[in-house]
Formats: C-alpha cells, sequence, structure tokens
C-alpha cells in the first residue's frame, strides 16, 4: 500500500511539475546578464587522437589460409590485440572493432570506426603473396569534406591524409628494414571510414629467397613496432596540424 | 501365279527395308547432335586463316607489385568480344603456368566479355564503351586470396583490355553471370572500374 501511496505522490508531481513550471515561465523572464566582452581563445581544446584498428574477417570468413595452421583471422586478431596494448601503452587512446573471433559486418565496422572520430584507422590483412608488408590506401579520388558524405565513397574526403599516413607507415617499416609495396584499392569497410585510413597487409619476408614466416614472432615483433612508431609520428604531427 | 512364299519374302523385304530407313535416319540425327555438341565444347581457336599480330598484356609481379607490359603475337577473331575474351584467356593462361610471378591455379578463366556503348542513361557522364568481363567460378576459387594479389588481378585484366581497346571507358565483373562482393574476399567486385584505374607499368 505504500507502494501506491509513492506512486501517487510520484504522479502528482508528474502532473503539476508542467503546472508549476509553465507558472514559472508565465511572467517574462527578466533579460539576461549582458555577456562578458569576447575574449581571443588562448587555449585551443584539442580533440582527442584516437585510432582505430581493425581486425579483418572472423567467424565463418576466416580469410586467407596462411599456413595449414594459421588463418588471416587468427593471426590478424592477434596483431590487433598486441598493437592495441602498445599504443595503449604510449597513452594513445585505441578502438578495436573486434577483440574476439566474431564475424563483423563492413557496415559495423565503418559505423565503430567512424562513430570514434579517429586521427587514424588501421585495417589488418594478411597474405601469402608476394614480400614484407603491402600498403593500401582507398582508390576513391579525393572529393571535397562536406557534412554529409556517401556512405560506401566516404574515405574520398580523407584521400589526400591517408596517403600521407601510409607514407608515415612507409617510413616506419623501411626504417625496420621491412620491404613495403605501395597501392591503392578498392576494399570495404575502407572506402567507407570518415577518417584517414590505411589497409595494412602483411605477407612473408622473402629476402633472397630466405622467407620469414608470418607466424615467426620475432617478425611480427618488428612490423608491430614500426606500426606503433609510425602512429606516435602521425600523432606528433596530428598535434602540429592547424 | 505368285506363290505364297514369294509374297511372304516381298513383304518381308519390305518392312525390312522400312525399318532399316527409319534406323539409318535415326543414326543420322544422332551423329548431327554430336558433331554440333563437339563443335560447341572446343576451345576457341580463332586463329584458322587469321594473320597473328601483336597484343600488350600487362602482367602482375605479386613480388613487387608491379604491372609490366608483354607483347605477344596472336591470332585474333574478328569480333570485338571474341577478340577480348581470347586475350583475357592468354593472360589468365599466363598466370597459370610455373614460373608465374603472379601464380593462379589453372582453371577455366573467363566465361565471355560483353562490350556495351555509352552512356546506357542520358545523364551518365562517361563517354565510351563498359565491358562487363564474366569471370567463372572455377578462376574466383582458384585465385589467392589477399588484397595485392586481388587487387593486382583487377588491375592487370584493366590495364591490357585498356592497352588493346582503347574504346573501354568502364568495367564491371561478374562471376558466372552474378554480382559478386569480393574476388576472393577482399577486392570489390561490386563497383565500376575505370579502365584507366590501371596504372600501366607504374607500382600500384
Amino acid at each position: 500500500m505504500r507502494w501506491i501511496e509513492e506512486r501517487r505522490c510520484l504522479a502528482m508531481v508528474f502532473i503539476l511539475a508542467p503546472v508549476l513550471a509553465g507558472a514559472q515561465t508565465t511572467p517574462p523572464p527578466p533579460p539576461p546578464p549582458a555577456p562578458p566582452p569576447a575574449q581571443p581563445s588562448v587555449l585551443k581544446t584539442s580533440p582527442r587522437f584516437g585510432v582505430v584498428i581493425d581486425a579483418a574477417h572472423g567467424g565463418t570468413d576466416s580469410g586467407a589460409r596462411l599456413s595449414d595452421h594459421l588463418l588471416e583471422k587468427d593471426l590478424v586478431l592477434t596483431l590487433s590485440v598486441r598493437l592495441r596494448s602498445t599504443l595503449g601503452a604510449h597513452g594513445i587512446y585505441v578502438v578495436t572493432t573486434r577483440e574476439s573471433d566474431g564475424a563483423v559486418p563492413a557496415l559495423n565496422r565503418a559505423e565503430a570506426a567512424n562513430h570514434v572520430g579517429a586521427a587514424a584507422c588501421i585495417t589488418l590483412h594478411a597474405t601469402t603473396s608476394g614480400t614484407g608488408v603491402h600498403l593500401f590506401t582507398s582508390s576513391l579520388t579525393q572529393i571535397p569534406l562536406t557534412r554529409f558524405l556517401p556512405w560506401e565513397t566516404a574515405q574520398g574526403a580523407y584521400a589526400e591524409q591517408s596517403l600521407r599516413l601510409s607514407s608515415e607507415f612507409d617510413s616506419a617499416l623501411t626504417h625496420a628494414e621491412i620491404p613495403v609495396t605501395l597501392g591503392r584499392t578498392a576494399l570495404q569497410p575502407l572506402d567507407s571510414f570518415t577518417c584517414p585510413a590505411v589497409a595494412v597487409e602483411l605477407s612473408p619476408l622473402n629476402i633472397s629467397g630466405k622467407v620469414t614466416a608470418l607466424s615467426d614472432p620475432e617478425y611480427q615483433d618488428r612490423i608491430v613496432a614500426a606500426l606503433a612508431a609510425a602512429v606516435e609520428q602521425w600523432q606528433r604531427d596530428w598535434r602540429q596540424q592547424p | 501365279m505368285i506363290s505364297r512364299g514369294q509374297r511372304i519374302l516381298f513383304w518381308a523385304l519390305l518392312v525390312s527395308s522400312v525399318v532399316m530407313a527409319v534406323v539409318l535416319l535415326r543414326m543420322r540425327e544422332r551423329a548431327m547432335d554430336r558433331l554440333l555438341a563437339s563443335a560447341e565444347s572446343m576451345p576457341l581457336n580463332p586463329s584458322a586463316g587469321r594473320p597473328a599480330q601483336n597484343v600488350t598484356m600487362m602482367i602482375a609481379n605479386d613480388m613487387d607489385g608491379s604491372l609490366q607490359p608483354a607483347t605477344q603475337n596472336l591470332a585474333l577473331p574478328v569480333d570485338g568480344n571474341a577478340r577480348a575474351h581470347v586475350i583475357l584467356q592468354h593472360l589468365i593462361l599466363d598466370y597459370a603456368r610455373p614460373n608465374s610471378k603472379h601464380p593462379i591455379a589453372a582453371n577455366k578463366g573467363v566465361n565471355g566479355i560483353f562490350f556495351m556503348t555509352l552512356p546506357l542513361d542520358p545523364n551518365q557522364v562517361i563517354p565510351g564503351t563498359e565491358a562487363i568481363v564474366d569471370l567463372s567460378a572455377s578462376f574466383v576459387a582458384a585465385h589467392p586470396s589477399g588484397i595485392e594479389p586481388e587487387t593486382l588481378t583487377l588491375l592487370s585484366i584493366l590495364g591490357t583490355l585498356h592497352a588493346n581497346f582503347p574504346q573501354i571507358s568502364q568495367v564491371r565483373f561478374l562471376v558466372d553471370g552474378q554480382q559478386r562482393d569480393t574476388l576472393a574476399g577482399h577486392a570489390d567486385l561490386t563497383r565500376v572500374y575505370l579502365a584507366t584505374d590501371s596504372p600501366g607499368v607504374k607500382h600500384l
């Protein structure tokens, strides 16, 4: 019964609240005090530097079969977690599109990435073809950045920034003595990302016939370290942007 | 007076003649069916009586992500669609060779290529010809998975078509007549590719 009484009281409050509020607003409000004269903004609040790491494939979509015991979806998830940890240790805010072996549609990946408003988006892939690391940016041509962008070609507004980000990765990987191939491609969800975005595709290291497999932990360490160094450099460049 | 035995012999011969005629007609029909079937299943061989001509192929290399032009001397049919089909079949055949720098296992290759004159839509701004490349499911199944190998294959096809058919302005890809999301899990097959997307001899 007490509960009912409380409900009655609450109902009365809800009924009377708009009336009381209306009563308060009925007389014309006093004019607000004049705002102080505008001061030049000295301290500019910069948005948070965030990075999105997208481990490709997952669930029934296993991607490429890299060896008898290694699938692309598993390797990129491992590297995604390691890269997230490395960047997190340097105080960089990281969002990942998947943390387990589950299927995540391209639409959801792009939604997650675009929601963050990230300064860099990295989508991780792996293949058995070629050597070293392949860096791909979207093949879309640059379009003006507007409030509304077509979903499937939104990356076009970031084409030039993505090329600069790719160049940052190229420098870091080359410094780590990992061969790099640069390219442009049509790839989902890369084409829908509204952030500077690069697809990083790992392949076995083949130098003068000596092949280092993707499963090699030392090779993975070098790649993760180089990618983290590139992101840190990108962060420094990003802070200097007007 | 004709004897009864002669009459029986006459009718027996007549019946057997009719039966033999029916059997021969049926055998002839079967022979014709076999001939037509074998003609349809024969590999595309347009070289009979046609002079060979130089064809430019844009050959992909996985190790450095490049496309390099290579010239081949091929006898080609007169029809544009058939000519493009033969050129792409030779390109894919090259990738199935043991020493290929962009290996793709042996497969059926391309089902066919169809040219359409643009613009189909009056509001469309790109003039020229659109080529629809119908890849076979066996080609897609045999293709290595990865952004680089898939992108190189598409650019190799685009570059080869553009080199030999400059009127082609854009290319669409189908797989066994149906639209498909990706070639082998990566490169987008739903979009329309511009023939000039291929970077030629430059890196990707």
